[in-house]
């Protein structure tokens, strides 16, 4: 096993580490300045010359983020969705009139922001300076799911957004006034959504430990199986041929080159371990994976053969955000006590 | 044994304890509710409603909900859980240190099953909370009416762990006491307590540890009054119903819901037993609402014990027997119109020969 052999490359010693003071949730880099997640009220900013600020930006729980390298959206128990910069300012974007939970936020291309309350999900575009469709843009759009919103994944190209709920999926374009959105239908409560980056599959975890996958040109159906927990983190690689998701003892990789995605195909498993994996984040740049450990490990893992980089030891507690900056030079990552650390690769 | 075992992830204690009150409409879960919020215990409970405004405690940790069931995709019916809770209870837990416990009301209809399965089949809720008990208020004056034309009055009977008899200020003792015997018909080891406006020692309701299956072992009736007559071997599966005196309480027998309770001092056989309790709550599962077990097996020197809801099975070793401690084997089935014969068959075929 690679984190006890005794010739196994490290990039341990390269760690920054840091204290947060909190549970992390989430992490995710703007520019050079990693940002820890914490799972209330908070989000610590770690600028690259070593400086941490925590930011306030929510009054209770943080429950859903996503970041796309230039700010963070966060949505709260507070009913409030709030966008964080790399300055740590902070920006209500919106707020749920009856102050309901905010469950899941996306960014999209071009500044699109989606996030889900109950059953209602939204969508607003990026704020314009163009008078003409300065109203029209900023006024968000809703949708009435037929169930509690699961996830929500933005297209990579179009203002498209898929819904993931109970029994399936719903894709729908905001700006398509009077088309309807399309129904996928598969049995059982889906719980987040992803997008190929090429934009011909989607793919849900559920609430078994296993996901399921359209492609969404015929509609087939992909069965992908055989986890030992809910999958709770996926991440494609920067190649986009590759889906790595948590939920095994091992990497678990789903090959999506063909046309055909991962139907009647095997993944492809690495870093094979006692333990399980909680998290994964792909390298932006090379097709190379960082995995979370329930036990604290964190490794690194190159697709190509499989080679591995021990990045942190094993510890008590799981590993529960890790995150790439931009460049693919910094890795961030968090435990649920509060640990946290920021390994720089050069 | 189990789809998921609760016990293996993070020690108990951490775990954050989670009460589930239910009742039909107008029992007093709300009066019982407020009763806890607003004690002076010096603890802080974190409140998952689905009336919202009935609470009149100001409590930034009340969370409003509409309850979402949802079937697994594994082609069992009854095998569900509470979308909603799965949710609710993964962002309630990022907040952990602001409360002690949490409390779910379910509304007046509801199944408890699928809020207790939730704990058992979702990783992450099983991680960080446990179900604590269920407690179901029962209006003293109206139930009777209910069990006859509500189910889910009933399911709340039989499902619970813990039953208060409220508004006993409005029948007569007669009435009380009919009304108890029809609990006991359907649901003999719940603890059972009479309230008015459901005063009741919160240490009776909270703490309760009803599905640790370290202290699952409470199998005898809980009959009030010292009547502790014995029910095992006993088998309730009766064509009609029928009532008569057992120490002053009457004894009734619900057409459809019954407890089953068996016991042999004769070790079990392990590769019959569980084979066997696997394959009768596959086949029984929809029907069978709950079910526990202490069991001693042939050379075995550690006591197992199980319980289960539905088709969800949770069973492990508990720990040596004592020196002296008499090695019974006792399982204990409560559902709807369950095949008693077979059930006493087939465990007598489980023991070791």
């Amino acid at each position: 096993m690679a984190a006890s052999g005794s010739d196994t490359v490290s990039v341990v010693e390269r760690t920054r580490p840091l204290t947060i003071g909190g549970g992390i949730v989430a992490a995710h880099f703007l520019g050079r300045t990693a940002a820890f997640i914490l799972g209330e009220e908070a989000i610590v900013l770690a600028a690259p010359d070593g400086e941490s600020r925590r930011i306030a930006a929510h009054g209770g729980a943080i429950l859903a983020t996503a970041a796309d390298g230039a700010r963070i959206v966060s949505g709260g128990d507070d009913g409030k969705l709030v966008a964080t910069d790399a300055n740590g300012e902070t920006r209500v974007v919106a707020s749920d009139p009856k102050h309901r939970w905010i469950d899941h936020v996306a960014l999209g291309p071009d500044g699109a922001v989606a996030w889900s309350a109950g059953k209602t999900a939204y969508v607003q575009a990026k704020e314009s300076n163009s008078q003409s469709n300065k109203q029209s843009n900023r006024e968000p759009r809703a949708f009435e799911a037929p169930s509690t919103v699961g996830g929500l994944a933005f297209f990579p190209k179009g203002f498209r957004l898929a819904i993931a709920h109970y029994n399936g999926a719903t894709l729908w374009f905001p700006n398509a006034a009077g088309a309807a959105p399309e129904r996928l239908e598969w049995k059982g409560s889906h719980l987040g959504a992803a997008v190929s980056p090429d934009g011909r599959f989607l793919v849900t975890t559920m609430q078994e430990p296993m996901l399921h996958g359209w492609r969404l040109v015929d509609r087939q159906h992909m069965r992908m199986s055989g986890y030992a927990a809910r999958v709770m983190s996926l991440s494609w690689s920067a190649s986009g041929e590759w889906l790595a998701t948590s939920g095994a003892a091992q990497l678990v990789l789903w090959p999506f080159q063909s046309k055909d995605g991962p139907m009647g195909k095997t993944p492809r498993l690495l870093t094979p371990s006692g333990h399980r994996i909680d998290v994964v984040a792909c390298h932006p740049r090379t097709d190379v994976i960082a995995a979370g450990y329930n036990n604290g490990l964190v490794l690194l893992a190159r697709i190509e053969d499989g080679a591995e980089i021990l990045a942190k030891t094993p510890g008590d507690v799981p590993v529960t955000a890790l995150a790439w900056s931009g460049d693919g030079r910094l890795l961030a990552w968090g435990t649920e006590s509060g640990e946290a650390g920021i390994i720089d690769l050069g | 044994m189990s789809e998921q075992s609760l016990s293996e992830k993070s020690p108990v204690s951490e775990k954050i304890p989670v009460t589930v009150l239910t009742g039909y409409l107008g029992a007093g879960k709300t009066t019982l509710l407020n009763r806890i919020l607003s004690e002076p215990h010096g603890k802080r409970y974190a409140v998952i409603v689905n009336e919202f405004g009935e609470i009149g405690i100001d409590n930034d940790l009340v969370v409003g909900v509409d309850e979402e069931v949802f079937e697994m995709n594994n082609g069992c019916i009854c095998c569900t859980v509470r979308g909603d809770l799965v949710r609710i209870l993964d962002g309630l837990m990022r907040r952990k240190g602001k409360f002690d416990a949490i409390i779910v009301e379910t509304t007046g209809l509801a199944d408890p099953a699928p809020v207790a399965q939730t704990f058992f089949i979702d990783e992450n809720v099983g991680r960080k909370t446990k179900l604590d008990a269920v407690v179901t208020v029962a209006d003293a004056k109206w139930l009777n009416e209910r069990l006859k034309d509500a189910p889910e009055a009933k399911n709340q009977i039989a499902f619970a762990d813990v039953i208060l008899i409220n508004k006993t200020d409005l029948v007569s003792p007669e009435e009380l006491s009919d009304i108890e015997a029809r609990i006991r018909g359907i649901n003999p080891y719940a603890k059972l307590h009479k309230t008015e406006r459901a005063k009741v020692p919160l240490d009776a309701v909270l703490g309760r540890n009803a599905f640790d299956l370290d202290r699952i072992l409470d199998l005898e009736p809980d009959f009030l009054g010292g009547d502790d007559h014995d029910h095992h071997n006993h088998n309730h599966d009766h064509g009609h119903d029928h009532d008569h005196g057992h120490g002053g309480l009457k004894h009734y027998h619900d057409e459809e819901m019954q407890s089953i309770a068996l016991r042999t001092d004769k070790p079990l056989d392990p590769d019959k037993f569980l084979p066997w309790v696997q394959d009768l709550v596959q086949k029984e599962g929809p029907n069978i609402l709950r079910c526990k077990g202490i069991l001693a097996f042939k050379d075995d020197d550690q006591r197992f014990v199980f319980q289960g809801v539905h088709m969800i099975l949770d069973g492990d070793h508990q720990r040596p027997w004592k020196a002296g401690e008499k090695r019974d084997s006792r399982i204990v089935f409560i559902g709807r119109n369950l095949p008693g014969k077979m059930i006493t068959d087939g465990f007598e075929s489980c023991i070791a020969k």
